[in-house]
């Protein structure tokens, strides 16, 4: 942990892994996770993970995301250590430099749409370094996501993609350098999936996001800049789709 | 708040019907507030607005029921008035009787035996104080609202004595749930040991008649050596706060009252930490979404409590609203009740307090809900 702001220091992944290692469960239980996993996220780039249920997947996203602390290894975001952060700086972090997508949104209930995307930057308002990057304007992130004419609407007023596209636009409306994705295919038909995976890329390439797209939907990869695989805890790249970006 | 007040207007049936319910406790709280209030003024009110500061009963009397079984040789008014502190001291008689007035009204007093020209002579705002007529009586305002009017001449039961209504004193004083009839301290002496007025005219009542009062009342400073006065005049002192409940019935109602107000407020507490635990329990999953996104814990429980305060607040002054206006139909009846500014405010922000502390409690689980169970599908 260098300062509390992020700052902007080129070269610096977006996100970057090295020889991670989760051990779940004591004793003669143990499982490893995530087992020497190393991974180096650019800024502006989507990399897809596959992999069978269990194959780690989501320990992954959770180890990035710093909601757990790795057994061994060292996880950085934007330059920003998350091993040896305590708990209280791991949520700062969370707050200021990384995005999380959910699967079918996970919106809040009481929240309109263009609220979904305020509640996020009320955090980062309580910090510091929240007053030296403009905050996003809601209504022009809608409008990104092609969700502007539905900012009044709430989550169960909506389909299972318009949900989807408030939760992009809702990861994005601190400015994050990592942007993580859970599964964002799991609740919508094909169309709607191919859709959102574009849109996710086309955001990644925008606004200068690393972002780590975990998936079983098979069908979307060839949108994605990198594909790796998921096998019992170790990462392996894939080889890449063709790649199917402007 | 930008969240708390969102929920707030999404979920309005969930709030509303909690809310009812704190407005129902805040009406209950309201009215036995104002019974409460209305029975101690109504077992009190009379020895409040006495100008003493404590009453001497005689040694080792029973503390609750002083004012009936005292007795006191008017030798010990003498021994306090020589007390250093002790401004001054007159002999004090309590009775209760009954009395039935000229125009046919039956009513129930409390005699209050004084001298004319001590601290203790009732200052009447309409008619005249109590002079050297040994009949004169003056009577609480609360009497007349039974039918007694200045003039009136009130025949005591079995005694037979007859007093003429001279003056009236402002506002209510009743004690033990009667009104207050001052007489003069002879008047009173013969009236307890049941001297009819052929008795008194006969002049043969035994000599300790005119000896004995219920209680010397005292007007002390607070530097007063009370204990070290009982001592040498050989009473039993309580201030007249204490003497409260000597007052017939005085400490079984409060006592009661009390125990249900204090049952009304834990319930308040439990019920909405209930809800609010209930309702942090529905929203874990939002809650964990919003941690993931890093929302601070202390935001979160900020919102929380936020959330619980605006409906205790809104429901408690609903329902402190309610509970005044029914609370001034039922004033304007027999019925002792009295709506007491500062017990209701108590009352509403003990209510407001008890409810964050039981919404706190659930609270605390928002605190505890784990970030990582935002992944995957958990729903």
């Amino acid at each position: 942990m260098s300062s509390s702001a992020p700052e902007t220091t080129t070269g610096e992944a977006g996100l970057l892994l090295e020889g991670v290692t989760l051990q779940l469960g004591d004793g003669d239980d143990t499982v490893r996770a995530l087992d020497d996993v190393s991974l180096r996220v650019e800024p502006g780039e989507l990399v897809a993970v596959v992999g069978p249920s269990g194959s780690g997947k989501s320990s992954l996203l959770a180890v990035a995301g710093g909601l757990t602390v790795p057994t061994s290894g060292t996880v950085r975001v934007g330059g920003h250590d998350l091993v040896e952060a305590n708990r209280r700086t791991r949520a700062r972090l969370r707050r200021e430099l990384i995005g999380f997508v959910f699967q079918s949104g996970n919106l809040l209930p009481a929240l309109t749409a263009a609220d979904q995307l305020r509640l996020p930057t009320r955090f980062a308002r309580r910090s510091s370094s929240a007053s030296e990057r403009p905050e996003r304007d809601p209504h022009a992130l809608l409008a990104e996501v092609g969700m502007d004419h539905k900012a009044d609407r709430r989550p169960h007023q909506l389909s299972g993609g318009e949900r989807q596209r408030i939760g992009i636009a809702r990861a994005l409306a601190t400015h994050p350098r990592l942007l993580l994705v859970d599964e964002p295919t799991a609740a919508l038909d094909r169309q709607r999936s191919q859709e959102v995976v574009a849109l996710l890329v086309r955001e990644t390439h925008e606004h200068k996001v690393a972002t780590v797209m975990v998936t079983h939907d098979h069908d979307v990869l060839h949108h994605c800049d990198r594909v790796c695989e998921m096998v019992d805890g170790r990462l392996t790249p894939a080889s890449p789709a063709t790649p199917g970006r402007a | 708040m930008f969240l708390a007040l969102r929920e707030l207007s999404f979920a309005r049936a969930r709030f509303a019907l909690m809310g009812a319910v704190v407005a129902l406790i805040a009406i209950l709280m309201v009215l036995l507030s104002g019974l409460s209030v209305g029975l101690v003024n109504d077992g009190v009110s009379g020895l409040k607005k006495v100008p003493a500061t404590s009453f001497a009963f005689a040694d080792g009397v029973a503390h609750d029921a002083a004012f009936s079984r005292s007795v006191v040789d008017v030798d010990a008014v003498e021994a306090w008035r020589e007390v250093d502190g002790v401004r001054d001291a007159a002999p004090y008689g309590n009775l209760l009787v009954n009395a039935r007035s000229d125009a046919g009204v039956d009513i129930d007093l409390a005699l209050f035996g004084v001298e004319s020209d001590s601290f203790m002579a009732p200052e009447p705002t309409e008619g005249e104080p109590l002079g050297d007529a040994p009949t004169g009586v003056v009577v609480s305002e609360t009497a007349t609202d039974e039918g007694i009017e200045i003039g009136d001449t009130l025949t005591l039961a079995q005694v037979g004595t007859e007093l003429t209504v001279v003056g009236v004193l402002e506002g209510q004083h009743t004690f033990g749930h009667v009104d207050v009839a001052y007489v003069p301290l002879r008047t009173w002496q013969e009236v307890k040991v049941g001297a009819s007025p052929d008795d008194v005219a006969a002049g043969d009542l035994p000599e300790r008649t005119y000896r004995e009062v219920t209680a010397v009342a005292v007007r002390a400073a607070d530097s007063a050596d009370l204990a070290a006065a009982d001592r040498a005049a050989g009473t039993e002192s309580l201030a007249l706060e204490e003497s409260f409940g000597a007052s017939p019935g005085y400490t079984a109602e409060t006592s009661t009252l009390l125990l249900i107000q204090v049952f009304l407020y834990a319930i308040g507490a439990l019920v909405v930490g209930a809800f609010f635990t209930v309702w942090t329990i529905q929203r874990s999953h939002e809650l964990a979404v919003l941690r993931a996104m890093g929302a601070p814990t202390g935001y979160l429980l900020r919102d929380s409590l936020a959330q619980s305060l605006v409906l205790l607040v809104l429901a408690t002054g609903v329902g402190v609203g309610i509970g005044v206006g029914a609370g001034a139909l039922i004033g304007s009846t027999p019925m002792p009740f009295a709506l007491d500014t500062g017990a209701i405010t108590l009352a509403a922000v003990l209510l407001v307090v008890l409810g964050l502390a039981g919404s706190a409690v659930a609270a605390l689980r928002v605190a505890r809900i784990d970030p990582l169970t935002a992944l995957g599908g958990h729903r």
